[in-house]
């Protein structure tokens, strides 16, 4: 007896509490939405969905969120490439503060950013002469996505860049390689599955974003009116079937994202070790 | 011509990527930050306080924290059992389990307040039947909680899941062997071994459950001093034109969101000292914990 390791205890009383929380909580409340909208039809949904201020919202989510989940792209890996690589003073403070958009409640950072870009603010002021004008356009949603999903790709990044063994960028440049070379052909394809990924959930969070985007939007239909704001506009018009169709797509379209987000997650960290033997723990992984 | 390390960018690349870099996060994080506490005292101090007193943002301020509390409890006790179950024990469907916690965080937060609705609004599925029992959910405070939970619920599980499995369970083992009682076990071995993960999920999640606005505000009707929350109080002064007023309640948010950032970084450094002293003590004396 005394070889043998105990079993814990708790597995049905922890899993089965997990299974009726989670059930309760969000997965009955999301498929009866789901349901709701069944007697709508799959034909119903897409004239729902198609009709021409529901297509330009939609325009306008997806358009906006790609562009900030760009720009924070190609920012968010200089942003890490700093924090990780070069010492510069007050660098534990600026680390702390990349978190900020995460701890800002959303309608503090949507007027904040609407009274510095406005024509008046402390930003709009020096852009309004050159014709730029952010508050109220699709640009100001632009920059209230690309302020709200900021930790994003840099918080992906950081672990990764930190993780690259100094050895081998030293074998690298001792080949001859230059810096840029080693920079494409080394470190590039090393963070780019986490740069992806860092991609993917800023796009997936930008697209569900309300609070900071209605404040700086304008909110006119047709040009700068995001999905999210259509579907309460429909709720306040007690139009319950239009507001369940359109929130019904944009679950799905979530969904989707969320499946490719933990695709990459898996095949980035699998691809880095094809020889090792076929992992145990694949085992557990369901279909 | 000097030269660089082979492994180092030449000094101009790095000064020019300090520079966009900084250059970005100036623009896009410190002044808004700053933005926040000018607009709020533009008229001076007194103006300030008076804003913050005025009896809408005080129970503004207050229904925000009594829906705090409320929230972190169930999702205390979730977040442990989720975590124990999937980090402790092997079983089927563990990583769609771990996909499904997630799943608030790809919904929009409008579509989490749309789905109370359906569920328990006027025209619901359970709308009959509270609205016969006189049971108030939709645009009243429990809808608000509730909402509230959907949005906060990956947070803490999200944490104590990578930090549980890195633990193992050997832990958990030795002190039954050693006669301990299941209960026993949890408050002495795995409590201790998981507050800082725990601590920092909690932050975390007390920080969304505050500032939580699409989901809430769907959900709230927008009664005021009834079920204002602060962040909707903000929306409101702001829609009024009460640029002060809105700055002000914006800025007990902000404040609340650098405390949140210190504690973060706290308990971050906490944990990376606990580690490093565990490492350490690992190999002269595996005795203490």
């Amino acid at each position: 007896m005394k070889a043998s390791r105990p079993v814990l205890p708790g597995f049905g009383l922890a899993l089965g509490y997990t299974l009726v929380y989670l059930s309760l909580l969000i997965l009955l409340p999301l498929g009866g939405m789901v349901l709701k909208s069944a007697h709508l039809g799959l034909a119903g949904i897409l004239e729902i969905a198609t009709d021409e201020r529901a297509l330009a919202s939609l325009r306008v989510t997806f358009g906006t969120s790609l562009l900030a989940a760009t720009l924070n792209a190609g920012f968010g890996l200089v942003v890490a490439w700093i924090l990780v690589r070069y010492p510069f003073p007050g660098k534990r403070f600026v680390d702390a503060l990349v978190d900020l958009p995460f701890a800002l409640p959303t309608a503090v950072a949507g007027i904040t950013l609407t009274t510095l870009y406005a024509g008046n603010g402390w930003l709009g002021r020096w852009l309004e002469p050159f014709g730029i004008k952010v508050a109220y356009t699709p640009l100001g949603i632009v920059v209230a996505l690309t302020f709200i999903t900021l930790p994003f790709v840099v918080r992906t990044l950081q672990p990764v860049l930190e993780d690259i063994e100094a050895e081998v960028e030293e074998a690298a440049a001792s080949l001859g390689a230059s810096r840029w070379q080693t920079f494409v052909k080394i470190i590039f394809p090393t963070v780019f599955p986490a740069l992806l990924t860092g991609f993917a959930l800023a796009f997936a969070r930008a697209i569900g974003e309300y609070g900071s985007v209605i404040f700086i939007a304008g909110n006119l239909p047709l040009i700068s009116e995001i999905t999210p704001l259509l579907i309460i506009s429909k709720l306040e018009q007690y139009d319950v079937a239009g507001a369940t169709a359109l929130a019904v797509v944009m679950l799905a379209l979530s969904f989707v994202l969320l499946l490719g987000i933990n695709l990459l997650q898996w095949w980035a960290a699998n691809r880095h070790r094809p020889t090792e033997p076929l992992n145990v723990a694949a085992g557990t992984e369901s279909p | 011509m000097k030269h660089c390390r082979a492994t180092e960018e030449p000094v101009w690349v790095r000064r020019a990527l300090l520079a966009v870099g900084l250059g970005f996060l100036l623009f896009f994080l410190a002044l808004p930050l700053l933005a926040v506490f000018t607009e709020a005292l533009a008229r001076g101090w007194p103006a300030y306080v008076e804003a913050l007193k005025e009896a809408e943002t005080r129970s503004a301020i207050l229904l925000t924290v009594v829906i705090a509390l409320a929230v972190l409890p169930f999702n205390i006790l979730f977040g442990v059992a989720a975590a124990w179950a999937i980090a402790k024990f092997d079983f089927r469907g563990k990583s769609l389990l771990l996909t499904l916690i997630d799943l608030p965080f790809a919904v929009s937060p409008v579509v989490a307040g749309l789905v109370f609705i359906l569920l328990f609004g006027a025209q619901g599925t359970f709308g009959p039947w509270l609205s016969a029992h006189d049971i108030k959910i939709i645009f009243a405070v429990p809808g608000m909680i509730v909402a509230t939970l959907f949005i906060t619920f990956p947070f803490i599980a999200r944490e104590l899941i990578p930090l549980m499995q890195s633990q193992g369970k050997e832990e958990e083992e030795a002190a039954l062997s050693l006669g301990a009682s299941g209960w026993q076990m949890f408050w002495r071995v795995t409590l201790p071994n998981i507050k800082w993960g725990l601590l920092y999920g909690v932050i975390l999640a007390n920080a969304r459950a505050m500032g939580e606005f699409g989901a809430v505000s769907v959900v709230s009707g927008h009664i005021r001093g009834e079920t204002n929350t602060l962040p909707l109080h903000v929306e409101i002064l702001y829609n009024e034109y009460n640029q002060i007023g809105a700055f002000a309640a914006a800025s007990v948010l902000a404040l609340l969101a650098l405390v949140t950032l210190a504690a973060k970084t706290l308990v971050e450094w906490r944990m990376h000292k606990e580690t490093a002293m565990l490492t350490a003590d690992l190999a002269p004396e595996p005795g203490e914990g």
